[in-house]
């Protein structure tokens, strides 16, 4: 076969397994929402974070509006500290609530976070004051069990 | 009695020292043909022409077979996810799959057969009719200008196959997901693109596709530069490449999964 003919098909092959990995990338792996957009660094303090990953989704109103960039312990305060970029364009009050929830039953677990009423709206390296801690199932239950128990207690007392 | 002990013996003793010895001349082999790898990449087209053969010409076995497994993980996952209620996570699990473990070692194994064998055959038929006699005879280096290019040539052409493989699986998985059952569009990519990670998924993959290439390759040419000159000779290494390097990608893959993931989902 012509050597130009071998090096037109070859041509062709690396190009359309780079469009592979490309499609890889942007379509299946979404590198182009790694954006490298503007963000700013917000902390909240929580009791339980459940199963809070780093990368986990901020979503307030639903919409997906900044990642989780760090989960640490807190020596003094014995609670765990996360930390979340924000994107810059999506501005929140300075007293907006962070809690933990989950999407669906059983899915993964990400940060909503509520807006509040202040004025003044948060920036970088602020902290949030008012959180709520992961629901954990065990302790749900248990408070369950307890409730009934007492209420079979009341129940039998009564008579 | 004590003396077919010893025969046993001296069998099992001469039978390990020749795999070592075999063993030893691949590892040289290899660090040969880098040593010699210099006209591969001055003189391109070489490299060019053994991609031709080596990964345009398996493009078409790949292409239609990373669609098939493509669709058939779609009705596969389709039907146990839609036991548990989340027929939509099928995005997920055609490209989480795809792209960590199918993609690189069924693209290897298709690779193994087809383009592996090929240079085995290529080689040890160059050494069974002298070939490479007559090129050291002319002082050309049968490494350099024979070996090599095909060796990198592999190297090149692997992990382009895999991600072309893995591209047309999720193609095929669309297909039969959103196309032919119905799940979501919207939820299909969406979930997909929400828990495939770039670097822990895909560039493993790409590292995985590009060992299953070096594995590959070193050992089809290994073979067919050792191969006995004889028909029978080059055939049996023909055999051989498909076997160890299907057996060497099924173990690798089994190493990397367990450096790449174990780790990296703990956290």
């Amino acid at each position: 076969m012509k050597r130009s003919i071998i090096d037109i098909w070859v041509g062709t092959f690396v190009a359309v397994g780079f469009g592979g990995l490309l499609f890889l990338a942007l379509k299946v792996g979404n590198l182009a929402s790694f954006s490298t957009a503007e963000t700013y660094q917000v902390q909240a303090k929580f009791a339980n974070i459940g199963g809070l990953k780093v990368r986990a989704p901020i979503k307030s109103a639903g919409v997906v509006v900044g990642r989780v960039s760090n989960v640490t312990f807190d020596n003094e305060s014995y609670e765990a500290l996360v930390t979340f970029n924000v994107d810059a364009q999506y501005r929140f009050p300075r007293d907006t609530s962070a809690k933990i929830l989950t999407s669906g039953l059983l899915g993964e677990q990400y940060v909503g976070l509520e807006a509040g009423g202040d004025g003044v709206m948060l920036k970088q390296g602020d902290r949030l004051r008012l959180t709520q801690s992961a629901v954990v199932l065990e302790n749900l239950i248990s408070q369950f069990l307890f409730n009934k128990a007492a209420e079979g207690k009341d129940s039998k007392d009564g008579k | 009695m004590l003396a077919g002990l010893r025969q046993g013996l001296a069998d099992l003793g001469s039978g390990a020292t020749a795999k070592l010895l075999r063993l030893g001349f691949a590892a040289r082999f290899f660090v040969a043909i880098l040593l010699h790898s210099g006209t591969a990449f001055r003189r391109f087209g070489l490299t060019i022409r053994e991609i031709y053969f080596a990964g345009v010409l398996s493009m078409v076995i790949i292409l239609v077979s990373g669609l098939f497994v493509g669709m058939v993980l779609g009705l596969q996952g389709f039907e146990t996810l839609q036991r548990y209620g989340s027929g939509d996570a099928l995005g997920v699990l055609v490209a989480l799959s795809l792209v960590r473990e199918l993609g690189p070692v069924i693209a290897g194994l298709l690779f193994a057969s087809r383009a592996g064998s090929a240079i085995t055959a290529e080689i040890g038929l160059m050494k069974a009719t002298e070939q490479i006699a007559a090129m050291e005879m002319m002082a050309v280096d049968p490494i350099a200008r024979v070996v090599a290019p095909r060796f990198w040539a592999g190297v090149i052409s692997m992990p382009l196959l895999a991600a072309l493989f893995s591209a047309l699986g999720i193609f095929g998985g669309y297909l039969v997901g959103v196309k032919l059952i119905g799940v979501d569009e919207g939820a299909f990519w969406s979930q997909m693109q929400a828990s495939v990670d770039v670097r822990n998924d895909i560039l493993n993959g790409v590292i995985k596709s590009l060992v299953f290439g070096v594995a590959v390759t070193w050992i089809a040419v290994f073979e067919g530069y050792d191969a006995p000159p004889t028909a029978e000779g080059v055939s049996g290494a023909t055999t051989r490449t498909v076997v160890t390097s299907s057996l060497a990608i099924l173990a690798l893959d089994f190493v990397l999964t367990a450096l790449m993931f174990t780790g990296g989902n703990a956290k």
